[in-house]
């Protein structure tokens, strides 16, 4: 196996690791904040990717896009939080579970009634398509390059929205204590709303972004939901920096996961007992990662409470 | 001028059985929401149109959504065989839902018709009497690939497919027909999104040439991805990514690629012109492949149906594997195991005005059955 071979595929592990933190950023938000199990959290990354792939193929600009899904997936982000979240806080996780599944379905069969049963066409911007060559020689794909730089600046904004605003500092209260500042006359449910939506424009962001090189369809929101509990339960529960952290450890074990564990097993076996143990391994690999994290570090990495 | 053909065709029909009316009640069990709802939609309306066609008022049919979820499917099968007590079941699309309903339902007297899975383990061994595939076994097309790769004089191909049966089958199947050397072979997760880890082992293999099977979403992905890496090696794969439903999403990225298919909305024949033009005037898009299925596969029941009464088994499956009916692929008959005998093309994905389609480029295996049929005893 070639250098070249590797480095990219480190880069593809860090791309995907970033896409997965404006997921999991969300995600870890709303848990950390009020205590709310969103599993319609997926459902906004759908949202997010429609609305941009709707409007890129009425207007033809990428960028009107990302802020039509920006603002879609807020929007659907802020009217769930008013309409049916709200009514969630106060009770256990299982009813938060139940409700925002009916969610899940709720939007996927409308997102299926307003566009049909098939895939939308979303596609890279003319001026990002394409390889460009990294120095040592690698050949990467520059839009997948700029998705990195896009997660690196969200991820560092949200840092300092977290530890510099005054925003940040009543959602950082709204962790440590949620009574607590509702008495010192935080307006709470006004601070919980703007946290929900700003958790769904993230992960509508990155329905956006990820549309453009995969296939927009109804339920694309699940399988990454998925992988964002994971990272939120690796990073520790309602930590911006866990989830970070979190999302570059499963993007890089997931990635070289599949590339290493074949070549691994094709030390002592044949060709295809080698594949198929490998990539049956790879698929298990960042399971196996949680489980071990969990062990070592119940809370996750960076989390404050059990 | 043609509407009225059509007519006087399906008033013909209606003719033609009314004489030996007996009610048949069809099951219909689909993949309706979700996201493989295309291919079931497409399949349920193909079958639909074919029975509005006929004006056959005496076939009744239940349409029910599995959720692409096993466990949905055979409770569906249950509730449909024993408190609708239909005749004979139709519709899965996919090949773990159809494992999980046709034994049972074939054990229980009941006619199943196959509009799309196939699976290797129901054409071999495992096949039964009352079990008609309409569509393909699964591996036909892949194999198709392999003919059409060795055809081309590709000599290390690198071939890829999602880690579940009926992937592990279509790299068989890609093998068993194909000549040249392998520059690498990848099972990956199914339902995976992104191929870059993939696209970067393929650049790195120094192959000449790439075989994929990943259907519906997984293939728009991988073709959106592989286009953007600026890799330029020649693509080939069966017909499932390069559906008329999918092509649309899959956009510039697709242009030129080569896919093997059964079915093409270009095959030369009367049924064929006329099952595309009355497709599009009922639901306003192009028949897909899948579409093209349920249509030939609600014919064969019409023709059975005009034979012979469901309440006899035996002279209604000896009419069944007749397939005494005019299918949109042109010649068509049974092989032993109930699985199709028929050509399987090369299609070339092409633009015609802002539609993406497939044209016909030749023909990869001619009169094509399938190898498991060796160990069918029937």
């Amino acid at each position: 196996m070639s250098l070249l071979l590797l480095a990219e595929q480190v880069l593809n592990g860090l791309q995907f690791g970033i896409m997965l933190f404006l997921m999991a950023a969300g995600l870890t938000l709303v848990f950390g904040v009020m205590g709310l199990i969103n599993l319609a959290h997926g459902s906004l990354f759908m949202i997010g990717a429609f609305a941009a792939a709707a409007v890129a193929g009425a207007t033809g600009s990428f960028l009107l896009a990302l802020i039509a899904a920006l603002a879609a997936a807020a929007a659907a982000g802020a009217l769930v939080e008013v309409l049916v979240i709200r009514r969630l806080y106060a009770r256990e996780h299982l009813d938060q579970v139940l409700a925002t599944f009916a969610l899940i379905l709720i939007f996927s069969e409308s997102t299926r009634w307003l566009f049909g049963s098939f895939p939308l066409f979303l596609n890279i911007p003319e001026a990002l398509s394409g390889p460009v060559t990294l120095p040592g020689g690698i050949q990467y794909s520059l839009y997948r390059l700029t998705l990195i730089a896009i997660g690196l600046v969200v991820a560092f904004g949200l840092f300092l929205l977290i530890s510099r605003t005054r925003l940040g500092i009543q959602i950082r209260a709204g962790e440590s204590d949620r009574e607590m500042i509702a008495a010192l006359g935080v307006d709470i449910s006004k601070l919980y709303t703007i946290v929900f939506a700003l958790g769904a424009a993230l992960a509508g962001l990155a329905g956006a972004l990820v549309g453009a090189i995969q296939s927009v369809q109804v339920g694309m929101g699940e399988p990454v939901l998925i992988l964002a509990f994971v990272v939120i339960v690796i990073g520790g529960i309602g930590s911006i920096k866990g989830a970070l952290v979190g999302a570059i450890l499963v993007g890089l074990t997931d990635t070289l996961g599949g590339l290493l564990l074949p070549l691994f097993f094709g030390l002592f076996m044949d060709n295809a007992s080698a594949t198929s143990t490998g990539s049956a391994l790879a698929s298990m690999s960042i399971y196996i990662l949680m489980a071990i994290v969990l062990v070592v570090k119940p809370s996750g990495l960076y989390g404050a409470r059990a | 001028m043609k509407i009225k053909t059509l007519a006087l065709a399906s008033a013909l029909a209606a003719l033609g059985t009314a004489g030996l009316a007996e009610p048949v009640k069809v099951g219909m069990i689909t993949t309706l929401s979700g996201g493989g709802a295309g291919l079931g939609i497409d399949a349920r309306d193909g079958f639909m149109l074919a029975v509005k066609q006929s004006g056959n008022t005496d076939i009744e049919v239940v349409i029910e959504d599995d959720q692409r979820k096993p466990d949905i499917a055979v409770q569906l099968a249950d509730k449909m065989i024993q408190s609708e007590k239909v005749d004979v079941l139709t519709g899965i699309i996919w090949s773990n839902l159809a494992m999980a309903v046709i034994p049972s339902a074939t054990a229980q007297g009941k006619f199943y018709l196959s509009p799309n899975a196939g699976p290797s383990a129901l054409a071999g061994k495992g096949c039964h009497e009352n079990y008609f595939n309409v569509a393909w076994q699964n591996d036909n097309l892949h194999e198709a690939a392999g003919a059409h790769a060795t055809a081309e004089g590709y000599k290390s191909t690198f071939i890829l497919a999602p880690n579940y049966p009926a992937g592990v089958d279509a790299l068989t199947g890609f093998k068993s027909q194909y000549k040249g050397e392998l520059s690498g072979e990848l099972l990956t997760k199914l339902g995976q999104t992104d191929y870059a880890s993939e696209i970067a082992q393929i650049r790195a293999s120094g192959a000449d040439s790439v075989f994929f099977f990943l259907p519906g979403g997984m293939g728009i992905s991988f073709l959106k991805q592989y286009a953007d890496s600026g890799i330029d090696l020649p693509v080939v794969g069966p017909a499932f990514s390069f559906d008329q439903g999918i092509l649309q999403a899959v956009g510039d990225a697709a242009l030129g690629v080569r896919n093997t298919s059964q079915w093409s909305k270009d095959i030369d024949n009367a049924t064929n012109k006329a099952f595309v033009e009355s497709f599009q005037a009922e639901y306003g898009r192009l028949p897909s492949l899948y579409a093209s299925q349920g249509f030939d596969t609600a014919n064969l029941l019409l023709s059975a149906m005009g034979k012979a009464s469901v309440k006899d088994a035996d002279a209604f499956r000896a009419a069944l594997k007749e397939a005494d009916f005019s299918s949109t692929r042109g010649d068509f008959k049974f092989n032993n195991n109930n699985h199709p005998i028929q050509d399987i093309y090369v299609r070339e994905v092409i633009k015609e005005g802002d539609v993406y389609t497939n044209k016909i480029v030749g023909v990869a295996l001619e009169d094509h059955g399938d190898v498991y049929a060796a160990d069918c005893k029937m």
